[in-house]
């Protein structure tokens, strides 16, 4: 056996090994953590997808989006108006999900088009606005007529149903009981493979290179041919239809959506999870979007901790770990400015340092 | 020899500064032709003009019969005119050979669906793509830096990087801005030898140049602004001898 051969046959076994790793996760960490904790594997999931969709627009095209959560929330109100009793809609799943992400690519293209002669912090607070203006939308929209029901929120989605097989309750699967946060966490799955299969066949395509031309330097890459207003706003359209689509699997998963949960600090959270990854490279914005999901839940014990040592709280744990994560970050851009794991440019131009 | 590029009456001006005062002149196919003149005569404005940077503000613009007046960059570089810029402007966070394919953005199609589905035509396109990148890096003999990121090369080495990325496109027309500034004189002999030897493939050239031995020396024809138009036109042997261009350089009373 060759080297070659060897190596391959190390890829499919490491391959193997973290398929069997993360199909028993939910198991492990619900018999470690306890069960609130495959709910939070759920979002971790679900920030994966957000995470992966705003690193193509801010990590390959370069252009600051902090009004991301926007695709997010037209993802989630697409299906929970055509999942709930709301206007006694029920559409099957594969329709509602396929909708819900064009209509978020139609919004992505709808803010990039006026947005095209924008960089920088311009962009930023454009995309900014942008993001609040949706929310607000989603917010009055009671009145006259009653389409999102406004500050109270849509309630009663339906869940993900695949055949009669719902997703929404506890079921018997091979002799297993699965809760729904389990099912749920199996579909993430699939779909966080999706999203990342689509990011790294992007990533090294004619269309990815044309976008991190332009965010290197769009008159050169107008002057190499590059039609930079069609590739930005397909950055703009790609990245918000990964955030429709994990805009309707949060609304079915919820249960619940209210323009609450798509506030300016939920954009601010994936774009932090991207730069505390590492900017353009995948497997950095999963492990950001993993952290960031992740530490604040596990800062919810210092209120345990405080107790077992003093005996009361002092600091509440909401208010603490806000502090923390705060100083994580602050911590990270002092001693890791590229993020946790930089982009293969980043490494590459290590690596020529280095001897 | 037949026409390629026709500029005619090319004016721009920014706000009441007349950059460019009525333009013209051709370029013959096959010619290595110079672009001359003082500092701010609008040589660097002239090419932005050209190619689609700047909108001009009236005037026609023909590359073998194509207008490209008040067309954008990209189309202006599909119809076979591609540039490089005087402040070198490469990707440089990407590698030399990325920057290069990216150069060759309008002479490949796969979209997004092709480079999801990894489409034979796709895969077949992406090695094409980087196996011709490679060979104009060794044409333009940095070969060696392929995987280096852009920002790493050496000066000399990133304006030859340039012009293999404008090569990428395969132009009919290549304009260079300054390609010689800042390059030792080795460098520049290289440099000259690559620009002879593109030209005797059958490529045109445009070249803005402060170095009068290398401009004198290559060009086939020239033209010479100052103060945004178009003093003299010809041979470097007739244009040296220009009283007009003797004045722009050195001042009126020289010339007298």
């Amino acid at each position: 056996m060759n080297v070659l051969e060897a190596l391959r046959s190390k890829v499919w076994l490491s391959a193997g090994l973290l398929l069997i790793g993360l199909l028993l996760l939910p198991f492990l960490v619900e018999a470690g953590l306890g069960k609130s904790w495959v709910r939070i594997l759920d979002f971790a999931l679900l920030y994966i997808m957000l995470a992966l969709g705003l690193n193509i627009v801010v990590g390959y095209a370069g252009l600051l989006d902090l009004g991301y959560v926007a695709f997010y929330a037209v993802g989630a109100y697409c299906w929970a108006l055509l999942a709930s009793p709301h206007f006694g809609l029920n559409l099957p799943f594969w329709m509602i999900l396929p909708m819900g992400a064009a209509l978020a690519a139609l919004f992505g293209v709808l803010l990039g088009a006026p947005t095209l002669r924008l960089r920088g912090d311009y962009l930023a607070i454009v995309t900014l606005g942008f993001g609040e203006i949706i929310r607000i939308f989603m917010n009055n929209l009671n009145s006259p007529v009653n389409i999102t029901n406004g500050p109270q929120g849509i309630t009663q989605i339906e869940p993900v149903s695949l055949f009669g097989f719902s997703l929404g309750k506890t079921q018997e699967v091979f002799g297993l009981t699965l809760s729904s946060p389990h099912l749920y966490y199996y579909l993430f799955l699939v779909c966080v493979a999706l999203v990342v299969f689509v990011s790294m066949r992007l990533e090294n395509s004619r269309i990815g290179r044309a976008w991190v031309a332009i965010r290197e330097d769009e008159m050169a890459a107008a002057a190499s041919g590059i039609n930079t207003r069609n590739v930005k706003l397909l950055a703009f359209a790609m990245g918000a239809t990964f955030g429709g689509l994990s805009g309707g699997l949060f609304a079915s998963f919820q249960g619940f959506v209210s323009p609450e949960s798509f506030n300016l600090m939920e954009s601010i959270m994936i774009l932090a999870m991207i730069v505390l990854g590492g900017m353009g490279n995948i497997w950095g914005v999963i492990l950001g979007a993993i952290l960031v999901t992740m530490i604040p839940e596990a800062l919810r014990y210092t209120g345990d901790l405080q107790r077992a040592l003093f005996g009361q709280v002092y600091v509440d744990p909401a208010d603490l770990r806000m502090l923390l994560f705060g100083i994580a970050l602050v911590l990270m851009m002092i001693f890791r400015p590229a993020g946790l794991l930089p982009s293969k440019q980043r490494k590459r131009e290590l690596a020529e340092e280095a001897p | 020899m037949k026409d390629l590029l026709r500029v005619e009456a090319v004016s721009k001006h920014f706000g009441g500064i007349k950059a460019l005062t009525d333009v013209s002149f051709t370029v013959r196919k096959g010619e290595i032709f110079g672009v001359i003149g003082p500092n701010g005569a609008g040589k660097t404005t002239l090419f932005n003009a050209l190619t689609g940077l700047y909108q001009p503000d009236s005037g026609a613009i023909e590359l073998d019969g194509v207008s490209l007046y008040r067309r954008k960059p990209h189309q202006i570089l599909k119809t076979g005119f591609a540039r490089t810029f005087q402040n070198i402007r490469l990707f440089h966070n990407m590698t030399a050979l990325e920057n290069v394919m990216v150069g060759r953005h309008t002479r490949t199609t796969s979209g997004v669906l092709a480079a999801l589905l990894h489409t034979a035509h796709n895969r077949k396109e992406e090695r094409d793509c980087a196996a011709y990148a490679m060979q104009l890096l060794n044409r333009v003999g940095i070969g060696k830096h392929a995987h280096s990121l852009a920002k790493n090369l050496s000066y000399g080495d990133q304006r030859r990087l340039e012009i293999a990325r404008a090569l990428a496109s395969e132009p009919k027309l290549l304009a260079l801005d300054e390609p010689a500034a800042g390059m030792n004189p080795n460098e520049k002999n290289a440099l000259r030898e690559l620009m002879v030897s593109l030209r005797s493939e059958g490529l045109t050239l445009m070249l803005i140049e402060h170095d009068v031995k290398l401009v004198m020396g290559i060009c086939d024809r020239l033209v010479v602004l100052d103060y945004g138009e178009k003093i003299a036109e010809g041979t470097p042997e007739t244009v040296r001898h220009d009283p007009k261009v003797i004045a722009a350089y050195l001042g009126a009373e020289v010339a007298a």
